[in-house]
């Protein structure tokens, strides 16, 4: 069961990548990105025993630093 | 002075920090790797050097924080041990929540690599009690996530406590407020990005950083 957890910065944290690849894609001619943000996706494959709540701890344990990022679960529709 | 240094896979600045504390304590440090769940008996400081433990993997510090050894170094730090973490080393005091706050890629994105100087905040700390308050010192810095941040209720407390030890006395990194090295509440703990370790000897080109090292001795040899 793969399961997603999307990192991301929180706002208002100053984002240097996001900032560089955005200057990149103006370097490219690419008009019109007003803002870029950079994240990470981390996939889990679960067994179908491990909890929402599992989850939680694993992303406020070790995934995602809270202190400046935000997560979100992606959980599939749960087939059991 | 009974000190340890902890090795991680990816520590580079651990014999530098070994031969520092060597040369100003007069005592080889214990050299402990990450897996070991214990410490040696009767430390009087564990330093935590530079470096890219696991590979920076996931952020910096992230993965050395849940190693075996943090568990006994969170436990020492509780005792009233004192902990010095450099570079990485601060990376990893702030994963393992020992220190507020997180180490962010740098403001302008470059690696920094390049002496800077510091105003000392906070003189009373054994850590900085070898300084003036107000001294300007000047250490070497080479980072890439050096950049802390916090909110501004946690650096408002880290200022009003007297946690701020070390800022740069010119921006460096984007670091907020110019934090170059902060203080827990209880004053054991002290983590910083400039490296001492590299600045105790006449061949390093300078020598600010072995007051550092003297004033942790001190601390030790005639406890409060």
């Amino acid at each position: 069961m793969k399961t997603r957890v999307y990192v991301t910065l929180k706002n208002g944290v100053l984002d240097p990548q996001g900032k560089a690849i955005h200057h990149a894609l103006e370097g490219l001619g690419f008009s019109g990105v007003n803002d870029v943000r950079a994240g990470k996706l981390i996939e889990l494959d679960l067994d179908p025993g491990v909890s929402d709540a599992d989850v939680e701890a694993m992303c406020r344990k070790l995934l995602a630093n809270t202190v400046i990022e935000n997560y979100r679960i992606e959980r599939p529709e749960t087939a059991a | 002075m009974n000190s340890a240094v902890i090795v991680f896979p990816g520590s580079n600045c651990d014999r530098d920090m070994a031969e520092a504390l060597h040369l100003v304590s007069g005592r080889a440090p214990h050299m402990i790797w990450h897996r070991e769940p214990t410490l040696p008996d009767g430390l009087d400081l564990i330093a935590i050097p530079g470096g890219f433990s696991y590979g920076d993997y996931l952020r910096a510090g992230a993965m050395a924080a849940q190693s075996p050894v943090m568990r006994a170094v969170r436990e020492a730090a509780e005792r009233g041990i004192f902990v010095l973490g450099v570079c990485n080393g601060f990376q990893v005091l702030a994963e393992s929540h020992l220190l507020p706050g997180a180490l962010m890629r740098n403001g302008g994105l470059s690696f920094v690599c390049r002496d800077v100087p510091l105003r000392v905040e906070n003189s009373q700390s054994a850590f900085t009690a070898r300084y003036q308050a107000d001294e300007i010192v000047t250490f070497p810095v080479a980072h890439h996530d050096g950049n802390f941040q916090a909110d501004e209720e946690t650096l408002d407390r880290l200022e009003g406590e007297g946690r701020v030890a070390l800022r740069y006395a010119d921006a460096v990194n984007g670091s907020a407020r110019n934090i170059a090295g902060i203080l827990n509440e209880a004053g054991n703990v002290l983590g910083m990005m400039p490296h001492p370790e590299r600045a105790v000897e006449p061949a390093h080109g300078r020598t600010d950083g072995r007051r550092l090292f003297e004033g942790l001795i001190e601390a030790v040899l005639q406890p409060a």
